[in-house]
């Protein structure tokens, strides 16, 4: 919350000039390999061998594309709020406690991190299938009579997305509760405030930015993933990413599949616009 | 310039290693699909027929051949001679231009084969089924297991969970074979009867797989109790230990086939090395290394399969006439590519 002192316009530019050229390699980065790649994707997505608009007339005309859109962002959105509810509690506990258990926690967050994807899947298969540990557990506990379905299916999916994404969610949620000024807590407490109302009022509203940023990464991560519900998901899931690599099959073109990814990124950049507009989110991001 | 520079290093490559049997005799490039089924079809095929025929095979692999084929013609500089695919890769590649058109009078091997295994463009080269498999903890007796579509289907005579290919090849004609078509009388396949009758059992499919290995697993871990898969992801498990068994009983054969890539760089010594790669003796090699049946049924006059041997493949005549034969021209036909884009949808429902 530091002010700097007002300073001179001709200063103020020179410095403009020099963040700029710091981000320029970073920016060049950014150009080459995301906003050329795209913009290539978007001009396969209008040719199979000439100027069309076929690809996109079958997505607008065809049930399973808007079925698949309709389930991925289903997904996403379950993912995303289950993500912060598991998620919000570790983040409270490592921005509080103090050394050694805070970094602990984040090391658990992170170590999972360097385990890939396939892997993570396949574990939560011997996990969760008929004869895996949950089930036998469960079995021997007298809890179920048959073996529950926690796989080969929806839900499946978004166990093991969840999984896969709470890092996404801890990090940044935790960043920002450290920035949290005890000061104001230790304030509302000297006022008589009950630790419930404190963090009602105070915390919670504070943790804002850092809910945002990480169930924005989450939820944008789980309209991309593939593996996860082509392994666990039994075929009764089928995520946007599939219709990608379906497309390519049937249709044997880039354009089909490539209609299919700028359709998801432009909804995808659409509901961020409109969150944009009923949050103001760059004034809440701002502020950390 | 730094094309002139790797030209000069390739030179100087060339000189340095004068070994290289490229620049003695004919040579060609195969395409396969890797793993152990290329390392099988190496020994049993391939380093027979380079001895035979005096020239080098070089071998490439790409477990989708299809969009490389594609992109390797579309080019102009095809680097690739033989192909062995899906058959319907090579009958939708002759279609689009993308295959050479056989000429059988100097493919004898081929020309002899059963006219159902070839077509102008590609002869067969080994075959697979697509069959009922079961676990035998569930099913203990044969006579107790599921042996028809029609028992597969059966979901009060036979309790038990399920699984088929999340695809419509060889599940289709299943889902007719259930609703009482003859294997010989499948196509062309009446696809709304097919999809109807998988409206029935779709509710009783705990799983459809993706991949070959998803589905020995789910078999193996007592995931589902009867399944189609492929004969050898079941022989397999069965090899290894598991309580599984299968029936050829109305499976669905079907076949990987070789092709020449239109434009292909040797193409005389490729059409050379297919016919010997459908040479009897050199197909009844194939079954020695990997569970595929051979092509080509005079392999089974050789003598060189061994009789108890022959009883496991698929291809052999007694197993071949309990199954249905996969029209590869029915699925790249229009109709064809019409049902297999209407999978999705039924899934999604």
């Amino acid at each position: 919350m530091l002010r700097l002192p007002d300073p001179s316009r001709r200063h103020r530019r020179r410095e403009q000039a020099l963040m700029f050229l710091l981000a320029a390699p970073a920016l060049a980065v950014i150009l080459a390999l995301v906003v050329l790649p795209v913009g290539w994707l978007m001009g396969q997505s209008f040719t199979d061998g000439g100027l069309t608009l076929a690809h996109y007339r079958r997505i607008f005309g065809e049930d399973i594309y808007w079925r698949s859109f309709a389930q991925t962002f289903r997904i996403a959105g379950i993912v995303t709020v289950l993500a912060l509810v598991l998620g919000y509690p570790v983040a409270y506990a490592a921005s509080q406690l103090r050394r050694p258990w805070n970094v602990l926690i984040l090391a658990l967050v992170v170590l999972p991190f360097w385990t890939s994807v396939l892997v993570r899947a396949y574990a939560w298969l011997v996990l969760l299938q008929r004869t895996g540990v949950v089930n036998q557990a469960l079995d021997r506990l007298g809890l179920v009579d048959e073996p529950l379905a926690l796989i080969h299916n929806e839900l499946g999916t978004i166990i093991a997305t969840v999984h896969i994404l709470l890092p996404f969610m801890i990090i940044p949620l935790t960043a920002t509760m450290q920035n949290i000024p005890t000061d104001l807590l230790r304030a509302g407490a000297s006022l008589g405030g009950s630790p419930l109302h404190l963090f009602l009022r105070i915390f919670l509203p504070l943790s804002v930015p850092g809910i945002l940023a990480g169930s924005t990464l989450v939820f944008v991560l789980t309209l991309g993933f593939y593996i996860t519900p082509e392994l666990l998901g039994g075929g009764k899931v089928t995520m946007v990413s599939m219709l990608v690599s379906r497309n390519v099959e049937l249709y044997n073109q880039w354009g089909a599949a490539s209609a299919v990814g700028v359709v998801l990124l432009v909804g995808v950049l659409a509901i961020f616009a409109i969150v944009a507009r009923a949050i103001p989110l760059d004034r809440i991001l701002g502020q950390q | 310039m730094a094309n002139k520079q790797l030209t000069i290093f390739a030179v100087v490559l060339s000189a340095l290693l004068p070994s290289l049997p490229a620049s003695a005799g004919e040579q060609i490039t195969f395409v396969s699909q890797g793993g152990a089924y290329q390392k099988a079809q190496t020994i049993a095929i391939l380093d027979p027929t380079a001895n035979k025929l005096g020239i080098t095979i070089n071998q490439d692999s790409a477990p989708d051949a299809w969009p490389i084929m594609r992109s390797q013609v579309a080019s102009g500089k095809p680097t690739w001679d033989v192909v062995d695919t899906p058959t319907g890769n090579c009958i939708r590649g002759g279609e689009q231009g993308l295959v050479e058109k056989l000429d059988f009078d100097k493919l004898p091997n081929a020309a002899a084969m059963p006219p159902e295994y070839r077509n102008p463009y590609s002869v067969a080269y080994e075959f697979y089924s697509s069959v009922i498999g079961y676990s035998q903890k569930k099913y203990p007796d044969p006579a107790s297991a599921p042996q028809s579509w029609k028992d597969f289907w059966d979901v009060k005579a036979y309790p038990g969970r399920r699984a088929l290919r999340n695809h419509p090849f060889a599940t289709l004609e299943a889902a007719l074979m259930a609703d009482g078509v003859a294997p010989d009388k499948l196509y062309p396949l009446d696809v709304e009867r097919a999809l109807r009758k998988l409206d029935e059992i779709k509710p009783h499919i705990t799983v459809w797989w993706t991949s070959g290995a998803q589905s020995a697993q789910l078999l193996n871990d007592g995931e589902v109790d009867m399944i189609m898969a492929w004969n050898g992801r079941i022989s397999a498990l069965a090899k290894e230990g598991a309580k599984v068994a299968y029936t050829y009983n109305q499976g669905i054969l079907q076949s990987t086939s070789l092709c020449i890539l239109k434009g292909a760089p040797n193409r005389a010594t490729a059409l050379k090395f297919l016919d010997q790669a459908v040479d009897p003796v050199h197909q009844a090699n194939l079954p020695l290394q990997i569970d595929y049946g051979p092509a080509n049924p005079k392999a089974f006059d050789t003598n060189v399969i061994p009789a108890a041997r022959v009883k496991e493949l698929p291809s052999a005549p007694e197993n071949a006439s309990r199954q249905a034969l996969m029209s590869y021209a029915w699925w790249s036909s229009a109709e064809g590519e019409a049902a297999e884009k209407r999978w999705l949808s039924f899934m999604q429902k």
